[in-house]
């Protein structure tokens, strides 16, 4: 469904990103894991059209994605890191406006606010404004904004910043209905539980580049363990895939 | 272009901008608080009410016949409000701007005066004591004082006492004199003729009675010109199109500073993610800060209107035409605001700054005629003098259609290069 081809971005002479490649296939949940600045939100950006790539393709069901106002981009739904989302207003007005940014009106938005509402157990609160939601309440709505077009592709941005267990919780739930559903999900965390317990696939980039691209399974194989001790976790086979170093 | 998404992003922002009371009440309240000040303290005179009057101290230490003379002239004069201080006191109310000018009037001053009226004496001085922050009243009071001195002084000269006495005493001055012979044959005849006016009946000095001396050879006849004879200068058409003006500005540079905002919480980045044009995105602002810009105008003239009777008195359609291309012109100067501004915090100072500016150099706040020659000329290089020149040719001067082609064209023209500024330096790329 989403396959991401030798991606190249500079700024100035900082090379953010540099020949990514990966795909994520309908059903799946890609990780996309990375030390800070390694290049992971560079690359959903420019896999939601936010940025242009200096080189490289990002074919949506093999078409490739190219200008502002493709119909492919109506198959990929954003999930961005920040609470994008205006306090102002109420759920159902928030919802409403990012729905008709895809075209969406009349019954079939009501129908789409209804079910994203739904999905993410915010429906006994879409009449009120979001600046009175807690923080889980905004993360869970902010997913739902992105769902509203029922995307085939979902980019999620770092989804649980700064929520607590319960949402978080509330949000896996979400992601794996959503995966039942024959989404493709490319999912950035700094979390590596989440990617162990959520990801088929996990995408390990570091300054800019692609240095490992496997299953949870493949990537623990990847490292040494002593004879007779538990497997490697995740987290062991980041840092031994990114170094220990501080990275800001 | 999608209508959907164009009419969504409309009213989001007037639902945003709905949702705030305090740009509501910046945007429609303070204008009209504003303007209703202005338009109060710069309001003319109406048919039935006086005229306000300059306070003038008059200290009269000669009290002579010309002396009182002046000092009768002033007191009637409808320009002014005389008060007869002593001479501290008069130095005291002007040093502390309770009254603009004094005057004294110093002992010997009607015989000087009278001497130095035929030119042989030394010019007798007048000491005017001002207020350097009010020097437009001081000019005023100047004018009318040379009325009122030259009128005493020549009547005394003319048919008083003082002036036969000054007379009586000036001819063998003269004679004595080192003049040329034929300059003081010539003065000396003149005076002799004033003798023998004095012997004369006064009541046939003139066929109307009027004073012996010497008065203004002509009156005055005033006309302001404003939409027509039967209309008085409303003041509050002025006010109202500068403060609309300003605040419809400011609303549009909130509105241009809720998009760096939208940019830092990200919102942005979702809906630059959308299937959507960068025309649309853009148009969507401009319409929406377009129709909050018009409504700002609808609000402000309305309560004008309906309180202070301003009318609009040239082309309705003109008066809509210029209240539309001034709203362009706002909405199109958010959008530079937006492509030019860095972070939500020091644009907003810059923008206060650059709109301040604007209204001022623009003429809404004092009128331009006060400016330096050269500053007069350079601000025809900002829209809001065209909005305010406009807006006035409108309502209160009552042009016709013609009165709003210039001003229309050249905001219209304003908003096209701010549109294209901002559409250049936009920042379309989101990390």
């Amino acid at each position: 469904m989403l396959h991401v081809k030798n991606l190249r971005k500079t700024f100035g002479s900082i090379v953010a990103v540099d020949d990514v490649t990966f795909s994520a296939e309908p059903g799946q949940l890609v990780g996309l894991l990375g030390p800070n600045g390694a290049g992971k939100t560079t690359t959903v950006s420019m896999i939601a059209g936010l940025l242009t790539a200096d080189r490289g393709d990002v074919l949506i069901a093999g078409r490739r994605l190219d200008g502002d106002t493709d119909p492919s981009k109506r198959r990929i739904g954003l999930v961005p890191q920040d609470l994008a989302l205006y306090d102002e207003l109420t759920a159902n007005a928030n919802l409403r406006f990012f729905g008709a940014l895809y075209n969406l009106a009349g019954a079939a938005l009501r129908q789409a606010i209804a079910a994203a509402l739904d999905l993410v157990g915010l429906a006994d609160r879409a009449g009120d404004r979001v600046k009175t939601f807690s923080g889980g309440m905004k993360r869970r709505l902010n997913l739902a904004a992105g769902l509203l077009h029922d995307p085939d592709i979902l980019l999620l941005d770092e989804p649980t910043v700064g929520v607590d267990p319960q949402s978080r919780n509330a949000i896996f739930e979400n992601l794996e209905v959503l995966k039942s559903r024959g989404k493709a999900l490319l999912y950035t965390t700094h979390y590596m539980e989440e990617a162990e317990r959520l990801a088929d696939r996990i995408v390990v980039i570091d300054h800019g580049k692609v240095v490992a691209n496997d299953t949870l399974a493949g990537l623990r194989s990847q490292v040494a363990v002593t004879a007779g001790g538990p497997p490697a976790t995740l987290e062991t086979v980041f840092l031994t895939l990114t170094g220990r170093s501080l990275r800001d | 272009m999608g209508l959907t998404p164009l009419l969504a992003m409309v009213r989001k922002d007037l639902q945003l901008f709905f949702s705030d009371p305090r740009a509501v009440i910046l945007t429609f309240a303070v204008p009209i608080a504003i303007a209703s000040f202005f338009g109060s303290i710069f309001s003319g005179p109406s048919r039935n009410s006086e005229p306000s009057r300059i306070s003038v101290a008059i200290v009269d230490q000669d009290q002579s016949a010309i002396s009182k003379a002046i000092v009768s002239g002033a007191d009637a004069d409808k320009n002014l409000k005389v008060t007869m201080p002593d001479e501290a006191q008069a130095r005291d109310v002007v040093r502390r701007g309770r009254t603009s000018v004094a005057v004294i009037i110093p002992k010997g001053f009607g015989e000087a005066a009278g001497a130095a009226f035929f030119g042989n004496g030394e010019k007798a001085p007048l000491d005017v004591l001002f207020d350097p922050s009010r020097s437009i009243e001081v000019a005023m009071v100047r004018g009318i004082l040379t009325q009122h001195v030259m009128e005493a002084v020549s009547r005394q000269m003319f048919g008083g006492e003082q002036g036969r006495a000054v007379v009586e005493k000036t001819i063998p001055d003269i004679e004595a004199s080192k003049m040329p012979d034929d300059q003081k044959r010539a003065l000396v005849d003149m005076l002799k003729s004033v003798q023998n006016f004095y012997k004369r009946p006064a009541g046939d000095a003139t066929a109307n009675n009027a004073p012996r001396g010497i008065t203004m050879p002509y009156t005055v006849r005033e006309q302001a010109m404003t939409a027509g004879s039967n209309s008085l200068y409303n003041s509050y058409a002025h006010s109202f199109a500068g403060m609309g003006i300003q605040f419809l500005l400011f609303a549009a540079a909130n509105l241009g500073i809720e998009i760096l905002l939208e940019r830092q919480r990200g919102l942005w980045r979702r809906l630059r993610s959308a299937p959507i044009s960068r025309f649309t995105l853009l148009a969507g602002k401009t319409v929406s800060m377009t129709i909050v810009g018009l409504m700002t105008l609808a609000v402000s003239f309305g309560f004008a209107i309906l309180v202070f009777g301003v009318r609009i008195q040239g082309s309705l359609l003109g008066f809509f035409l210029i209240s539309f291309a001034c709203a362009l012109m706002a909405a199109t100067f958010g959008l530079l605001i937006a492509a030019l501004g860095k972070t939500p915090a020091a644009t907003r100072g810059v923008t206060t700054l650059a709109v301040l500016m604007m209204v001022m150099l623009g003429g809404a706040w004092v009128p331009t005629f006060v400016f330096p020659q050269w500053l007069q000329q350079a601000t025809v290089i900002v829209p809001a003098r065209w909005a305010v020149d406009g807006m006035d040719a409108m309502t209160w001067r009552g042009i016709g259609l013609s009165g709003a082609v210039t001003p229309t064209l050249v905001l219209l023209g304003f908003a096209v290069a701010f549109a294209g500024v901002a559409a250049l330096r936009f920042r379309w790329e989101e990390v």
